[in-house]
């Protein structure tokens, strides 16, 4: 019976702000370090930018790809492609691992290839049609990064991209265990990659007043749950996890990180981009990733907020896991190191799910000095915390009401 | 220019659109099976070709290129 199928995590790759791969990210985070900082580029002052900061990634993509690859993708497919190489080769598979007609790839994006699309945009109105490049499309398509990994791999079980703004790359780990369990596949490389630092979308969220105007002290800009809280801070970069069955996983005898017990997806119903106030849908998605991994609220001992720094959204997002999970979880943020990754948010989150599992460390809460008094829960500051997590979930909701929750235990 | 330069410079195209060693874009090589190079990146070929030497390469001459010699004289001629 599918019902009895179990969704293992065997592979991680990342690429962020904190580090050029998952050792990088994760050691970075542990030690507390910021990936946020000044933006360089010449459009913060000719538009007189309100925000100035972003989480940049700490290694560029060209400086990791051939020049020719490259040249022939958009940033987010860089970072997707990336990733992916390296959760594939850290799950130990190889040419003749898998059918690939029983292999999926799953990667999502908030906004997909944003920077490609302005910058021919401008080629096309200073130069003309031709200096187009024919490649712009497969670029520019929010599906492009889950193509360009479906084609490295060969995988012919499917090729998804699902779109859910912030929510995407955990709807993507979503969508990987619904194809594991529903039989459709035994590996799904999946994720999310985001790439759209751009004076666009800069002046968009600005606009909204939704990102931190900290600019005179970046570091310290991104800081959930904390009182000084004044918005997010955009970053880029990609997370990738190799998903496999665990009886097709122990059958080539692959190491096992975490167990994807569950998954939670639910939609607020509410409105375009601010979360319904007492967090219901939210916690539904909690919930239901409780209910699909047969574990009980009080099975589970962290979780791994959503938190974007905002002066809203955090304290949604603990009444919600008051009322799926109750008050005794410890929380951590990872945003206040990491800043917002949108699409690949929930992707690299859940792999510092899987690593505080493994470790029996839970990272801290970046520039978390005074805690928000409506935010009732015991949430680590100051330095990583030593504790073994029995059962974890980790949270991401999207602009559009999208919530996901997945929930994770150990192998 | 001659057709020794005509090729040099295509070959230089050829290695930062596709990435193929400008050594190995000599006259008897297909672009398609050959050089591995498919019909986007001969479009962008193509443009900066153009650019190159200031020749113009409609679409239906562009389909009658198949190897590096024919898209040199074709240059030749035209530019």
């Amino acid at each position: 019976m599918t019902k009895n199928v179990e969704v293992v995590i065997t592979g991680l790759g990342a690429t962020t702000p904190l580090g050029g791969d998952v050792p990088t990210t994760w050691d970075a985070l542990l030690a507390g370090r910021s990936g946020v900082a000044p933006l360089t580029e010449d459009w913060v002052e000719r538009f007189d930018l309100p925000v100035r900061i972003a989480a940049r990634l700490a290694v560029e993509p060209t400086d990791v790809l051939p020049r020719v690859e490259a040249r022939r993708l958009d940033r987010a497919e860089q970072v997707a492609l990336i990733a992916s190489r390296q959760a594939w080769e850290d799950a130990g598979l190889t040419e003749d691992s898998v059918d690939k007609e029983r292999l999926a790839v799953v990667i999502g994006t908030g906004i997909g290839g944003v920077t490609t699309l302005l910058d021919y945009d401008d080629l096309l109105e200073s130069s003309g049609v031709r200096k187009v490049t024919p490649l712009i499309v497969p670029m520019l398509m929010p599906n492009g990064p889950a193509a360009h990994v479906g084609l490295e791999f060969k995988a012919r079980a499917g090729v998804h991209a699902p779109v859910s703004a912030c929510a995407s790359g955990a709807e993507a780990l979503a969508w990987a265990y619904r194809m594991i369990r529903d039989g459709e596949a035994d590996v799904v490389v999946a994720g999310g990659a985001e790439a759209s630092i751009a004076a666009i979308t800069m002046a968009g969220f600005a606009q909204a007043r939704t990102m931190s105007t900290r600019n005179d002290a970046p570091q310290q800009a991104s800081r959930p749950f904390d009182t000084g809280r004044d918005g997010f801070v955009l970053g880029e970069g990609a997370g990738i996890v190799v998903l496999e069955r665990a009886d097709f996983a122990a059958a080539r005898g692959a190491r096992v990180y975490a167990k994807l017990a569950g998954i939670g997806t639910s939609a607020d119903g509410h409105h375009i981009t601010a979360a319904d106030p007492e967090g219901l849908g939210q916690g539904r998605a909690v919930a239901a990733a409780l209910r699909t991994a047969g574990l009980s609220g009080s099975d589970v001992n962290h979780v791994n907020c959503h938190a974007t720094s905002t002066p809203v959204g955090d304290v949604i997002e603990p009444r919600a896991i008051r009322r799926a999970v109750g008050d005794h979880p410890v929380l951590t943020a990872p945003k206040g190191s990491l800043g917002h990754l949108l699409g690949a948010a929930g992707a690299v989150e859940s792999i510092i799910t899987v690593l505080s599992i493994r470790d029996g460390v839970l990272p801290q809460t970046l520039n978390l000095e005074e805690q928000d008094p409506a935010v009732d829960f015991d949430v680590v500051s100051g330095e990583p915390r030593k504790m073994e997590v029995t059962a974890a979930v980790n949270n991401s909701f999207g602009f559009g009401g999208h919530n996901v929750a997945l929930a994770f235990t150990p192998a | 220019m001659s057709n020794e330069d005509i090729q040099k410079g295509l070959a230089e195209i050829v290695e930062e659109v596709a990435g193929v060693a400008a050594d190995d874009v000599t006259t008897e090589k297909s672009f398609v099976d050959d050089l591995d190079i498919d019909s986007l990146s001969m479009v962008e070929i193509a443009v900066q070709a153009e650019d190159k030497f200031g020749v113009k390469i409609p679409d239906d001459e562009l389909a009658n290129l198949k190897t590096v010699g024919d898209a040199v004289n074709y240059i030749s001629a035209n530019a």
